[in-house]
């Protein structure tokens, strides 16, 4: 029988299932369920706040723990795993990422959107010096034409990034656009390269099948598919749809399934599933940390959640850009007083 | 008064044309280190000009302010040779030999110094929010997120982004008075490009509504002296103890396209602090209390 092809998977329930949780992962939470991964046999296990390293702010929102106390929580349980970190840089800087290193990362993925690879310079290099495993991390790849992506990867394989990943943030993608994006990205680069999926759209685990089809073979996973917007591939079903498949992936299927069962299932704060606001992220292309800060501000300035998306995605925002939510909301906001005859009294 | 700019790039060449529009200062030298595009613009304008860097700075006496926008490697270099030969240096560069000057926030205390650093732009931008805000109603905490276009985004900003992030949050605290600051930077490729937007967040002691807002409209007044796109996009929003606002930079589209506000503010800023300065030395005297320097855009925009 023909050996089966590896594929390597990245968890990161700790991580973009942080945003499902406003950032409030306790140290039990990340200490159980970054045990449970691992002893399933999950080889990268991502914790970060949800919008990387130094991503705890008034602006993406303010984790219940510090970075630091994240990564020695999840850094005491792993013992056979890669505890990998998420840096966006322009939020985070070196400092954070030499203080994760200190924690026992191993792995850091070094995200900028998908026009923008060459902020991330410094901080693949400095990863390599440490000697950690570094990923370029290419963001919102819908908005550009897929040679573009390859173009952009090329720069992170040129600073020494040992794998580049294609990431569909706004869970905007065809698994047309997949294949598309990943054939043209594996022709130009050498390095392994990855799919983050989310499912704004439902079609997070037939993408990440395209993509593995197209030649991908890292993909990225949430158990239970916790994550910004409607989530991200499910952990646990990718693992069974990958083995049916004919794909290995080091991870035993009950186990992770008792993972995200017992010990994810119990502390989420609402079910995953593609909400009409999540499913407006995914057609409208915009990024999809947005939902939960979309919600709060529809409701402060008693506006529709989709209306305040729509025009998010027509203005070209990128990852990263949550203020403009208030932007747009309050600019929404005073053009509806004004259809309705009232002032809101404000100057400028 | 006789300035000069050392650096022809697109800094230094948007600097020029705002000396040649000021009627304190007096565009007497712009110099690199090779021949250069904006070296021959200079040139063709009549500038005095020459490719021996700072040395030619040096041998002329008249010149008493000096911009560097070269590099942070460079401004180390030139920051002694400059003092020594008594120039006044602005740094444009993320060198910070000397101390960061915010014109509306603490230029007056600073007038003796040989050296000022023009933080950055989102320095510029945010800074003077905060201080605003802090002065009427404390300020516990600050974060300001400035989203620029890709395309004003250079190559010095790309390669050492976090040079932006940690410079602006120390400024915050410095100049702004907040107890604890942060700064996200985010660039924006769409077309046609974004004009640099800046949002502030203020965690404040004391959240009275009408002090905030009077003075933040007030302080947007004050810059917009020097920066006349520096525009209100969301007057201070309050939630809780949580004040925000949301400011954008049109830029005056001297050199640079007039949606690269980000250029145009430390640009503006750092042409204000040398009108300023030279003012203060024409009179030969201290500034009386109160009185303002009118900065070349009040002319222009009048």
């Amino acid at each position: 029988m023909r050996e089966k092809k590896f594929i390597h998977i990245v968890d990161t329930t700790l991580r973009d299932g942080s945003h499902a949780v406003a950032h409030q992962f306790t140290e039990e939470h990340i200490k159980t369920i970054a045990k449970g991964l691992d002893d399933a046999g999950v080889e990268y296990i991502e914790v970060s706040h949800g919008d990387g390293l130094g991503g705890s702010s008034y602006n993406y929102g303010f984790s219940a723990l510090t970075d630091e106390e994240m990564l020695k929580a999840a850094g005491e349980v792993i013992k056979r795993g890669k505890l990998t970190v998420l840096l966006l840089p322009g939020i985070g800087t070196h400092r954070e990422l030499e203080l994760a290193a200190d924690c026992g990362a191993k792995a850091v993925r070094v995200a900028t959107h998908v026009t923008e690879a060459d902020i991330g310079e410094q901080h693949i290099r400095m990863a390599k010096e440490m000697g950690m495993e570094a990923f370029g991390f290419l963001m919102m790849v819908h908005m550009v034409p897929p040679e573009k992506v390859a173009e952009q990867a090329l720069l992170f394989e040129s600073y020494g990034a040992d794998c580049v990943y294609v990431a569909d943030s706004a869970g905007a993608m065809l698994p047309s656009d997949v294949k598309a994006c990943i054939e043209a990205v594996v022709k130009r680069v050498k390095l392994p390269v990855g799919f983050h999926a989310h499912n704004n759209l439902g079609l997070a685990i037939a993408n990440s099948l395209a993509a593995l089809e197209a030649g991908a073979t890292f993909l990225d996973a949430t158990c239970r598919g916790l994550g910004a917007g409607a989530g991200n591939a499910q952990t646990e079903v990718l693992v069974g749809v990958l083995d049916k498949a004919g794909y290995e992936t080091g991870i035993n299927f009950y186990k992770i399934m008792d993972v995200a069962e017992e010990l994810v299932e119990p502390i989420m704060q609402r079910p995953q599933v593609i909400r009409n606001a999540s499913l407006m992220l995914g057609y409208a292309g915009v990024y999809s940390s947005f939902l939960l800060h979309t919600y709060r501000a529809a409701e402060k300035f008693g506006l529709d959640p989709r209306d305040i998306l729509v025009e998010l995605g027509r203005r070209k925002m990128v990852g990263g850009q949550e203020d403009m939510i208030i932007d747009v909301a309050y600019q929404l906001s005073q053009r509806k007083a004004l259809k309705e005859g009232v002032s809101l009294g404000e100057a400028g | 008064m006789k300035v000069a700019v050392i650096g022809p790039g697109n800094i230094g060449t948007d600097l020029m044309f705002k000396i040649l529009r000021s009627p304190y200062l007096e565009m007497g030298m712009m110099v690199g280190i090779v021949e250069s595009e904006g070296l021959k613009r200079a040139q063709s304008m009549g500038i005095k000009t020459s490719t021996r860097g700072i040395d030619a700075v040096l041998e002329d006496d008249d010149i008493k302010i000096v911009f560097d926008a070269t590099t942070a490697k460079a401004h180390i270099k030139h920051a002694p040779l400059l003092k020594e030969a008594g120039k006044i240096a602005i740094d444009l560069t993320p060198a910070a030999v000397g101390p960061y000057v915010i014109p509306v926030v603490n230029l007056e205390k600073l007038y003796d110094e040989p050296n000022l650093n023009m933080v950055t732009c989102g320095g510029q931008a945010t800074v003077p929010i905060v201080y605003a805000i802090a002065q009427v109603a404390g300020a516990k905490y600050a974060e300001i997120v400035s989203a620029i276009s890709s395309k004003s985004a250079g190559p010095g900003t790309r390669q050492n982004i976090d040079e932006f992030t940690i410079t602006t949050a120390q400024a915050l605290c410095e100049l702004g008075g907040a107890k604890r600051g942060k700064a996200i930077i985010i660039l924006n490729p769409a077309e046609p490009p974004l004009i640099m937007t800046n949002t502030i967040y203020v965690e404040v002691d004391e959240p009275d509504e009408e002090k905030i807002k009077g003075a933040v409209f007030d302080m947007i007044r004050r810059v917009q002296e020097y920066v006349p796109g520096y525009r209100l996009r969301v007057p201070p929003i309050l939630d809780g103890n949580k004040v925000t606002t949301i400011i954008e930079v049109e830029g005056a589209g001297d050199f640079l396209p007039k949606y690269a506000g980000n250029f145009d503010i430390i640009t503006a800023a750092a042409v204000a602090v040398a009108e300023r300065i030279a003012a203060r030395m024409l009179k030969g005297g201290v500034e009386r209390e109160g009185e303002k320097v009118h900065s070349y855009s009040r002319h222009h925009i009048a």
